[in-house]
């Protein structure tokens, strides 16, 4: 379980985030959602730690991240996986050397049980026979699948994903959400998504948190999400077409 | 900091063993080529210079020769090699970890729980200090070679003046000053393009921005060391 206090960010004078908390359980994926803008992805470095919120604080399983020493710091991290929004594949490493990097530098596992592993976590992924590849020679979508290869490969317990939807076809993007899903309740880890994807959304939202202008402004499920009450979530939900006929009807 | 954070956090040696490895093979063999066309060059274009200014019967040949290994030694084959350094290693760092930076590889690194900037900039140093003076030995022996063709082969002066003079009145003080002077461009060209790509923010036009600041600045710090070390070790 990750658990945020008061997450506040600011850049100059420019407030991205203003005292966001909130609790995010293992088992399912947990939706951050808002429009572009919004803060979203700085909330998400913030939980990860990439950025120092300028106040506020992130606990994984009763730790406090950030006031932690720099080793508790590196083992809490040594427990994290992030798919990045645009794979953020190491570009001169094959598929395969890059999901095995992690294992790489952070186990002492043999070479046999590395290839197991990565060969595991491809399948795990649906993608078979793509080792040899590099980054540039495979799609969009494969290397979202790559990324979220990678992010588990050393087990982790929190698993954070930045619009892991972007820039792919509506099947894709399913398939991606499928996954992400599916990985969430097998391994039981804390899954942290951001995503601006209504289909996302409807699809495998049982958890959402709803940021506007920095700010927490709404949480609960895909089932609440259409009757919430809250007119910048109505704004941002009935925005797409397809919802918005739904809600007509 | 960003030279503390080198040394903390660090992970095991097997780790840095492969990559400085890595970097050795892409900093020497990689620069191999241009440094002895640059150096082969330069010591034949020096030794056409100096004798075209030799215009006393009563110097000696050989002099030409000891001109040339004293420009060579001394300041051609560390500094200007240091130059032409920055321009393609320290480019080809800046822009490596600036386009690291931009598409999040680093922050994924990060996240892993890996000290990025001992990983990836560590190696870098270590290797550039390591391969840099190698280098600078190449470019001194092909620019004497250099000159040694350019001088024989028009008639400047006869391979036997041109060998005499190389060996004549040599101070092994210099080859010793260039092999320092060559460690610390290393170090500089290295840390300061690893620091200017590392963080690099913004896009593609911005990894750019960060290439050149990277070869100016390195090429800015290596000339004032240059000076620096000659009026601290060669000044009397």
């Amino acid at each position: 379980m990750i658990k945020i206090e008061n997450i506040t960010k600011s850049f100059g004078d420019k407030l991205v985030l203003s005292e966001v908390s909130g609790v995010f359980e293992k088992g399912k994926p947990n939706l951050i959602i808002g429009a572009s803008g919004t803060g979203k992805s700085v909330l998400l470095k913030c939980i990860v730690g990439l950025i120092k919120p300028d106040r506020g604080q992130t606990f994984y399983d009763g730790r406090d991240f950030y006031d932690s020493d720099r080793t508790t710091k590196t083992e809490i991290r040594r427990e994290m996986g992030m798919l990045f929004q645009g794979g953020a594949l190491f570009d001169s490493k094959t598929v395969e050397q890059n999901v095995r990097f992690p294992l790489d530098v952070l186990t002492q596992m043999s070479r046999s049980e590395k290839a197991d592993r990565v060969n595991f976590c491809l399948k795990r992924v649906g993608l078979e026979n793509v080792n040899s590849k590099m980054p540039s020679e495979i799609s969009g979508g494969m290397k979202k699948r790559v990324g979220i290869a990678r992010a588990i490969v050393n087990n982790p317990n929190y698993l954070f994903c930045d619009e892991p939807n972007s820039g792919l076809d509506p099947q894709t993007s399913i398939l991606i959400d499928e996954l992400i899903q599916d990985i969430s309740e097998d391994l039981d880890i804390t899954t942290i998504v951001v995503t601006h994807d209504m289909n996302s959304v409807m699809g495998i939202g049982e958890r959402i948190m709803f940021i506007y202008k920095g700010k927490n402004v709404w949480v609960g499920t895909n089932k609440d999400i259409t009757h919430s009450g809250v007119k910048e979530l109505d704004d941002f939900v009935f925005a797409n077409k397809v919802m918005n006929s739904l809600r007509n009807k | 900091m960003f030279l503390g954070s080198l040394f903390t956090n660090r992970e095991t040696f097997k780790t840095y063993y492969k990559l400085i490895l890595d970097e050795c093979i892409s900093i020497g063999l990689g620069s191999l080529f241009l440094v002895a066309l640059v150096s082969t060059f330069m010591g034949a274009v020096t030794t056409v210079q100096t004798a075209y200014n030799m215009v006393s019967d009563f110097i000696p040949d050989y002099v030409i020769s000891q001109v040339v290994r004293e420009m060579i030694v001394l300041e051609l084959a560390p500094t200007i090699i240091a130059v032409i350094y920055a321009g393609k290693v320290g480019s080809s760092m800046a822009g490596g970890l600036g386009t690291m930076r931009i598409t999040e590889q680093i922050d994924a690194l990060e996240v892993m729980g890996i000290n990025s900037i001992s990983y990836l900039v560590l190696p870098k140093i270590i290797a550039s200090i390591m391969m840099y003076p190698l280098l600078v030995i190449i470019a001194g022996v092909c620019g004497m070679l250099g000159g040694y063709l350019a001088g024989t082969l028009t008639g400047i002066i006869t391979p036997t003046d041109y060998v005499y003079g190389l060996r004549s009145s040599y101070n092994e003080f210099t080859v010793i000053f260039a092999l320092i002077k060559s460690v610390v461009f290393a170090f500089l060209v290295a840390s300061i393009s690893s620091y200017k790509g590392y963080y690099t923010q913004g896009g593609a036009l911005e990894v750019g921005v960060s290439t050149t600041q990277a070869v100016t600045t390195s090429v800015i710090a290596v000339l004032i060391a240059d000076y620096l070390l000659a009026q601290l070790l060669l000044a009397k």
